[in-house]
């Protein structure tokens, strides 16, 4: 597999080849459809939304699916297909800024823990398995409500606390590296320390980042939806899968699809970039089930 | 001969590829195995022999899947066999005793728990005979003190011993006939070679059958009556070993075997070129034809078929029934290139240097101690004349990779200096300067774990380029072609990865990266070790001239006293990181020698049916040195007593620069070692046996 998944040539060609690949594999196919089906999604759900997604009508109640409303109506008479194709525009916007400066901070740090060694390393992983052991959504809850649920608090945050844990996984991808005998190579002609980091480390390390940064992304997902859910995080009107859950749950005995909506969009999105991802780690020759439990 | 244990009929086995196509493995293999006979399934890797050894028992590794045909054991298909009926069979009346017995043992269970699991499993012991059955099976294979070694743990075990207890838990069902993968690939030479004494006492005395996979011709001519040989997933020839090893009727078997480094020719083997077909890659005709010094047109369009040619003897090849074979090989007369500068003048030397792994503990710095314990390597001193190649030889923990990497800056020593061109070198890396390290450049044992697998071959090639020699892209481009060019790979390799190379060919790039630098030693740790025999041979020359073209000096590592004697000018032999013995290559192949090196040369093994190696002492490895005395003690057959635990043995000199650090003068150690056999009698341990 490992022939087949590592293309020479240059980098354009080898992305064009992974995508290849990923869609080659069915759960790949499937996830990559469903992720890319979101962004879309997100993206056009302006252009495309039937109705007014603010329009309260105390007419339309609770209306089961119908051909007006293909997903019936909520609590207070909005579409709710109009609301579940916005709802994960704040989520996805938030997540997507975070996932990237999440992988970014702690991979680099992670490569320098693991590079280094000795007592550094030592200390520096205890840190990270203290902050590992706070509940996050509390953190993130709190700064949320004291300084209110916008992406500029919201991605700060998501992105240190879904960082900590990238730290570990590339301190120990990192590890693996280091002990190779191209690093010792490397060393022995006298590279030095940033060269060693960029030429022989960062590519071997990069695979895993980039699997790691997808796991991290639909975590973050459910922990954004999660605040929403909570009453922290998106403020009404605004439509969001979260809080689309919230509303709607009271009623969720006998108005099944007001619910059903939000819960579909946000688990198909989740189960597509876990499939991606596990398609990528596949087609990239990373067994998951090797990697650190973080 | 008995009844027919083992029946392989037109067996093929293979895997489907990406693209839906089933790629074969094995193709069309017929073999049967009677009661009672020893058969050496040979070829290099890839061959397929793993797959058919594993097939006898009714297992495939996972993808793979049976294309055709059958196997078959006491006349029952073992692939149309229920999972309860392979497990009665499986350890019970056919065992495997596995490549690395290390990892076959559960690492958390007395050896005593995982010997009476086997015997409940497989035999009809009852459970309060298990206890003796079991130490009666390990005395079998000539474990000392068994009733103690039922207590102990894997981990508390040598490679040696925990091979052998491997091959006891085999034994527990009374098996008639034993699957053995590579069983002593990765021991020490004289391990090795008391592991397969055992094994052919095993198979002479108790009458099990025996299918021996290896791709070490000389241990299946120390094991097997009858040698099968593989090449892309065919038998290319089978017949007695004698036979097949003296006089081999196919030509890729006599490549094979004249591929092989030997101890009483000094010269360089004869290397075969190119590789090996892919899976499914073999074509219509024979899949040996593009690499046949005897091909003809037939070759390539029409598949030879493995042919009866009588006496036991099968062989798949057009040409088997011709005279073809005077000139076709050609003569191993390819001497060595010598090439010394002549100057005589001291490259570089270690003085008296010592490493030390162990770090001195937490409280023993704040007391001040430095000293922890004996030094991995002590003592060593080292002269090398430019332009010589030397070649360090000892067993596993030797510390001969250690010396490599103290010279390299990357270990620095405990005590003692570096010297190159008159000037002592930092112990680290980091602190000599670019023009020092470009001087001295370093070739790993494997090349996969050596070469970046995320570089091309040209930016693997361009790093020392332009690191040392600050060139630019093009001229960077133009010497790599250059590189690859003396390392006899085209310029289209340059856009390649390292995954897409064979193990030969990484190699190759790995020796041109090191000469890339121009430097003026090349250390050379155990560079053929991970490599096929064929394979082996033509790295070794390529080696060798490009050393002598640029008049590199080199010091070369290895467990293989053949490969160091077909290389090398001097020879140094370690024992615990200790020198015991050092001088020209012929002196020290010769006798007199110190005890160790006699035990060494003795534990060689020839592809040679009629060789016996000469095994000295026992079986028995150590794990530190001892504080004092001679390091060899504890193994020594010629021990004198107490002189030898407490005093460091005197370095006795010769004309010719030929030292042996030994209590035993030289004169008596030739009169000793002139009265062993030197003659291929078999002659066995004065310990074990």
């Amino acid at each position: 597999m490992t022939a087949a998944s590592v293309p020479a040539g240059r980098s354009l060609f080898r992305a064009a080849e992974l995508i290849g690949d990923i869609l080659s594999r069915p759960s790949g196919a499937i996830g990559l459809t469903l992720v890319a089906l979101h962004l879309l999604i997100a993206l056009a759900a302006p252009l495309i939304v039937p109705y007014d997604y603010k329009a309260i009508s105390s007419l339309l109640m609770l209306k089961p699916p119908s051909t007006a409303h293909w997903l019936g109506t909520d609590h207070i008479g909005r579409d709710v297909l109009t609301r579940t194709l916005l709802g994960g525009r704040e989520a996805l916007l938030v997540t997507t800024i975070a996932t990237p400066i999440a992988v970014l901070w702690g991979g680099f740090l992670g490569i320098l823990f693991g590079l280094s060694g000795g007592w550094l390393d030592d200390m520096a992983m205890r840190l990270v398995d203290a902050v590992l052991s706070l509940p996050k959504i509390l953190f993130v809850l709190t700064a949320a409500a004291v300084l209110g649920a916008e992406p500029i608090v919201l991605v700060p945050m998501l992105a240190f606390f879904y960082g900590v844990p990238v730290i570990r996984v590339a301190r120990a991808a990192t590890h693996d590296v280091v002990a190779r005998d191209f690093v010792t190579a490397s060393r022995a002609r006298g590279h030095s320390r940033f060269d060693i980091i960029m030429r022989e480390i960062l590519p071997n390390v990069r695979d895993v980042l980039l699997v790691e940064g997808a796991m991290r992304w639909s975590w973050m997902l459910l922990t954004f939806s999660s605040l929403s859910f909570l009453g922290f995080g998106v403020s009404p009107p605004t439509p969001d899968w979260g809080l689309m859950i919230k509303d709607a749950s009271p009623v969720m005995s006998f108005a099944w699809w007001a619910v059903l909506a939000p819960i579909a969009a946000l688990s198909t999105l989740i189960v597509g970039i876990n499939l991606s991802a596990d398609a990528l780690a596949k087609a990239l020759g990373i067994d998951r089930a090797q990697k650190a439990p973080v | 001969m008995g009844a027919t244990l083992i029946d392989v009929r037109n067996l093929s086995i293979g895997f489907a590829a990406r693209d839906g196509a089933m790629l074969p493995i094995i193709r069309n293999i017929d073999l049967a195995v009677r009661e009672g006979e020893t058969v050496g399934i040979v070829g290099e890797s890839g061959s397929g022999k793993s797959t058919l050894a594993l097939a006898m028992m009714g297992y495939l590794k996972g993808g793979l899947r049976v294309l055709s045909g059958e196997a078959r054991f006491r006349a029952r298909d073992t692939f149309a066999l229920s999972n309860r009926a392979l497990e009665e069979i499986r350890g019970g009346d056919l065992a495997l005793i596995p490549q690395n017995a290390g990892q076959a043992l559960t690492p958390t269970l007395r050896i005593g728990a995982q010997m009476e699991e086997a015997l409940r499993l497989h035999s009809s012991v009852p459970s309060a005979g298990r206890a003796w059955r079991s130490r009666e099976l390990l005395a079998q294979v000539r474990l000392p003190d068994p009733a103690a070694l039922l207590a102990r743990y894997p981990h508390e075990l040598s490679g040696g011993q925990q091979q052998r207890v491997a091959i006891a838990m085999a034994l527990a069902g009374e098996p008639n006939a034993l699957l053995l993968d590579e069983p002593t690939t990765g021991l020490d030479v004289t391990t090795q070679a008391h592991v397969l004494e055992l094994l052919r006492d095993l198979a002479s005395r108790t009458g099990t059958a025996m299918v021996y996979v290896s791709h070490d011709l000389g241990a299946v001519a120390r094991v097997c009556d009858r040698v099968v040989v593989m090449y892309a997933g065919e038998i290319v020839l089978d017949g007695s070993a004698r036979d097949v090893l003296r006089a081999p009727a196919h030509p890729y078997a006599r490549g094979l075997i004249a591929s092989i480094p030997r101890l009483d020719i000094p010269v360089l083997p004869e290397a075969m070129e190119g590789r090996p077909p892919r899976p499914g890659g073999a074509g219509a005709g024979c899949a040996f034809a593009e690499r046949c010094p005897l091909v003809v047109d037939r070759c390539h369009s029409q598949r030879p078929e493995l042919e009866d040619r009588g006496g036991g003897v099968r062989i798949r090849c057009h040409r088997a029934g011709e005279e073809v074979r005077s000139g076709a090989t050609r003569k191993r007369t390819i001497p060595r290139q010598r090439r010394m500068d002549g100057d005589g003048r001291e490259l570089f030397s270690l003085a008296d240097v010592s490493i030390s792994y162990a770090r001195p503990g937490f409280i023993d710095q704040l007391l001040g101690r430095t000293s922890a314990g004996v030094p991995t390597v002590d003592g060593v001193c080292l002269s090398v004349v430019r332009g010589e190649t030397v070649g360090l030889v000892g067993e596993s923990g030797s510390g001969k990779s250690t010396i490599l990497k103290a010279i390299a800056g990357l270990v620095p020593p405990s005590s003692g200096t570096v010297w190159f061109d008159g000037a002592p070198l930092d112990s680290h890396v980091d602190r000599r300067t670019n023009m020092e390290r470009r001087r001295i450049q370093l070739v790993f044992q494997n090349p996969d774990a050596s070469l970046n697998p995320r570089h091309t071959i040209a930016e693997i090639l361009a790093q020392p380029l332009r690191l040392y020699l600050r060139l630019d892209a093009a001229a960077i481009r133009e010497r790599s072609v250059a590189l690859l060019d003396r390392v006899r790979l085209g310029p289209h390799y340059l856009e390649r990865l390292p995954s897409q190379l064979s193990g030969g060919e990484k190699q190759r790039v790995a020796i041109a990266r090191a000469f890339a630098a121009e430097p003026e030693i090349v250390l050379c740790d155990e560079v053929t070790s991970a490599l096929d025999v064929s394979v082996q041979a033509a790295v070794l020359g390529l080696l060798d001239q490009l050393r002598s073209e640029n008049g590199t000096t080199c010091l070369f590592v290895s467990h293989d006293l053949a490969v160091v004697r077909a290389l090398v000018d001097r020879v140094v032999v370690l024992y615990q990181g200790r020198i015991c013995e050092a001088g020209p290559v012929a002196d020290v192949y010769a006798m007199p020698s110190h005890p160790y090196t006699e035990m060494l040369l003795g534990a060689v093994l020839e592809p040679d049916p009629d060789h016996a190696p000469v095994l000295l002492g026992e079986d028995v490895v150590e794990r530190a040195p001892p504080a004092q005395g001679c390091p060899f003690q504890r193994r020594c057959h010629r021990k004198l007593g107490a002189i030898c635990e407490t005093t460091a043995p005197p370095s006795e000199e010769s004309g010719g620069g030929h030292i042996i650090r030994c209590h035993i003068p030289r004169e008596e150690l030739a009169r000793l070692q002139g009265a062993a056999p030197a003659s291929p009698t078999r002659r066995t341990s004065s310990g074990i046996d």
